[in-house]
């Protein structure tokens, strides 16, 4: 590896700036989970379909001679009222429960966005095209597309703002007291299921912007929604519930991965050693807090 | 005792005489029995354990690869046979069609055991939900990454060997339905004896609080250890004999298909009811006459009604149909019922 970071450092140099502009994104979407974890306590399988399906509505606004970049603002829009509409639905029968049931409830729900979203827009690898073009840097030995350098601005612009929406707003407010103590919030006048359902609502909406952005920057299919779960999930548990700068970096981090991986092992390896990293991120994770646990022997 | 010996007996007349009875159905029954197996042995780690894993299809997928490679590659140059795909250049004859799909089913089934046994300790040191999601990843990487090595062909699949001309037409069905039936009654055996023994109650108490279990002094980590080994070690029969009986091997939409099996698995083994014997059972009977049913008469819609069986049975039958029979009629389970206890209860709703 070493090989190949010493002798080729364009090579090297353009596996990081991809990846952290890869990054942005994937810390967008794992934000939203962070929220909705925090706040309700499930993890949301069908997280990654909500990514699609927002992709998709943005390479529709293509289709129809709008320009996908409008996407950004449209599709959170409509995600918001579909999210709500999937938490009135499901969520708010599994929010209390056992945690396996709310990810096996949400694993149906991906299932089944995957496969209406299948027969609604068909099963092929789609893109919405920009017309961006692209920067040469480094004597053009760097290429970046700008539709990467404008979705990472986009994503950025919007995880500032709704950091900024959540420490000065009302909602924003209520929804941090509920994920600190939901039943505290409840006695002191805080309409907890109003705040669920907000914040299911924005964390769909992140999902929207997150899927507009993907769908210029790279390509949307209806199956490819599960690594983009399993991939905000990994953020999640490197970075902690809560720790924004840190979710930034290990998305940052995870995008950087991804690109070597890439580069190294070969296309056809990238989501699996997406997924073999999420093991072994959780098995070290299980050896680092055992050394915790005290034993009596 | 007696009365469930009479029970045990009219089953296994039935099941033998299954594939006479219903001669089109040979395939069907077969691949019923093979769900049987994988929603009982999800059931030991899943409903018994409390340690729900969506990875079992990691076993599943391993044992069906493991077992059409032995069968080709003890007679054949096995890279020479997946790169020829479909058209066959070389055949089996009976005796090593035989040969290899018995040595393959033993490697289908050790080989498996064995990786749970190594991966065991590191996995199933994760509690609740980081354990769930951690055997999904396992699932999904392993579909991947087979999707990637040549020898077992790749992104274009495995055709197992096909089976040998022994005269009659009706044979290929008949072999399948009595290896598979023969799996499910050796699977039953034995869990039903686990199931009698001290160690069904210390999975029970894992379930229950795994931190007490350990402070009363049982090593824990051992015994799930073991009762994932169980599992793993059927699921991989379950996968050598559904490879073979598909004919077909492909990466993620065979062997490693989290999507189908995996959730299959799980599923079945709610919706008969988690942690106990007969529930995955009768689980996994309802589901396949549900899914044939569906994949038939509404072909293109079997996800999405899969989808909304799984949400509608995660959120209104938890406790699945085991469940729901042992609150209607609980002195049928053993429970001892105060009849004023009860009309007190049906006059509070």
């Amino acid at each position: 590896m070493d090989f190949l970071v010493f002798q080729y450092p364009m090579i090297t140099l353009q596996a990081c700036l991809d990846g952290i502009l890869l990054g942005v994104l994937f810390a967008l979407i794992a934000y939203g989970m962070a929220l909705q974890w925090g706040v309700m306590n499930i993890i949301n399988i069908a997280q990654g379909d909500l990514v699609i399906l927002g992709g998709y509505i943005a390479y529709f606004m293509y289709l129809y001679g709008i320009h996908p970049a409008w996407g950004v603002i449209v599709a959170p829009v409509i995600m918001y009222f579909v999210g709500i509409a999937i938490y009135k639905l499901v969520i708010n029968k599994v929010v209390d429960r056992d945690l396996f049931i709310s990810i096996l409830a949400t694993f149906g729900i991906s299932i089944l966005f995957m496969q209406l979203m299948n027969f609604a827009f068909g099963a092929d690898v789609v893109l919405a095209n920009s017309g961006y073009g692209t920067t040469m840097l480094f004597d053009n030995n760097v290429v970046l597309p700008n539709s990467k350098i404008f979705s990472a601005f986009i994503s950025i612009v919007f995880a500032v703002c709704l950091v900024i929406y959540m420490k000065k707003s009302k909602l924003g407010r209520a929804i941090r007291a509920t994920a600190q103590n939901a039943r505290a919030a409840k006695i002191l006048g805080v309409d907890t299921e109003k705040v669920y359902a907000a914040t299911f609502g924005i964390n769909a909406a992140l999902c929207g912007v997150a899927g507009a952005l993907i769908s210029i920057t790279f390509t949307i299919h209806p199956y490819m929604g599960l690594p983009y779960t399993i991939r905000s999930f990994m953020i999640v548990i490197v970075a902690g519930l809560g720790n924004l700068p840190g979710v930034a970096m290990s998305g940052m981090g995870l995008g950087v991965f991804e690109e070597f991986a890439d580069y190294i092992l070969g296309t056809e390896f990238r989501i699996g050693s997406v997924f073999l990293l999420l093991v072994l991120i959780l098995v070290y994770r299980r050896f680092k807090l055992s050394r915790k646990r005290e034993y009596l022997k | 005792m007696n009365k469930n010996f009479i029970l045990y007996a009219a089953i296994l007349i039935f099941g033998l005489a299954a594939p006479f009875l219903f001669p089109a159905f040979k395939v069907q029954l077969s691949i019923l029995c093979v769900l049987i197996v994988l929603a009982t042995t999800w059931n030991i780690q899943g409903g018994e354990m409390g340690y729900n894993s969506f990875g079992n299809i990691l076993f599943y997928g391993l044992g069906m690869y493991l077992c059409a490679s032995v069968q080709v590659g003890m007679f054949f140059p096995l890279a020479e046979w997946t790169e020829s795909g479909g058209e066959k250049t070389f055949v089996h004859t009976p005796t090593q069609f035989f040969q290899g799909m018995a040595v393959g089913l033993v490697v289908a089934a050790v080989v498996p055991t064995i990786v749970a046994g190594l991966i065991g300790y590191s996995i199933l040191g994760l509690r609740g939900h980081y354990f769930a999601i951690c055997t999904l990843g396992l699932g999904v990487a392993a579909g991947e990454i087979s999707g990637g090595i040549e020898i077992i062909g790749a992104g274009q699949g495995f055709t197992t060997p096909p089976f040998p001309n022994v005269g009659s037409l009706e044979a290929r069905g008949e072999f399948f339905y009595f290896l598979s039936f023969f799996t499910l009654v050796l699977t039953f055996i034995a869990v039903r004896s686990i199931y009698s023994t001290r160690f069904k109650l210390i999975l029970n108490a894992i379930r229950d609080n795994e931190d007490k279990a350990e402070a009363m002094g049982i090593e824990t980590m051992k015994y799930k250890i073991i009762g994932w080994m169980i599992s793993a070690f059927f699921c991989g029969l379950a996968g050598g004999i559904m490879g073979g009986l598909v004919g077909y091997i492909d990466s993620t939409d065979v062997a490693f298909d989290g999507r189908e099996m995996g959730v299959f698995m799980v599923l079945m083994a709610i919706l008969g009811g988690k942690g106990t014997l007969w529930g995955p059972i009768i689980g996994a009977t309802i589901f396949h006459i549900f899914k044939e049913g569906f994949w038939t008469f509404f072909l293109g819609w079997q996800y999405v009604a899969l989808g909304v069986l799984i949400v509608v049975i995660v959120i209104y039958f938890p406790e699945g149909i085991m469940g729901w029979l042992r609150e209607k009629y609980p002195e049928r389970f053993g429970e001892v019922v105060d009849e004023k206890d009860r009309k007190a209860q049906v006059e509070l709703k």
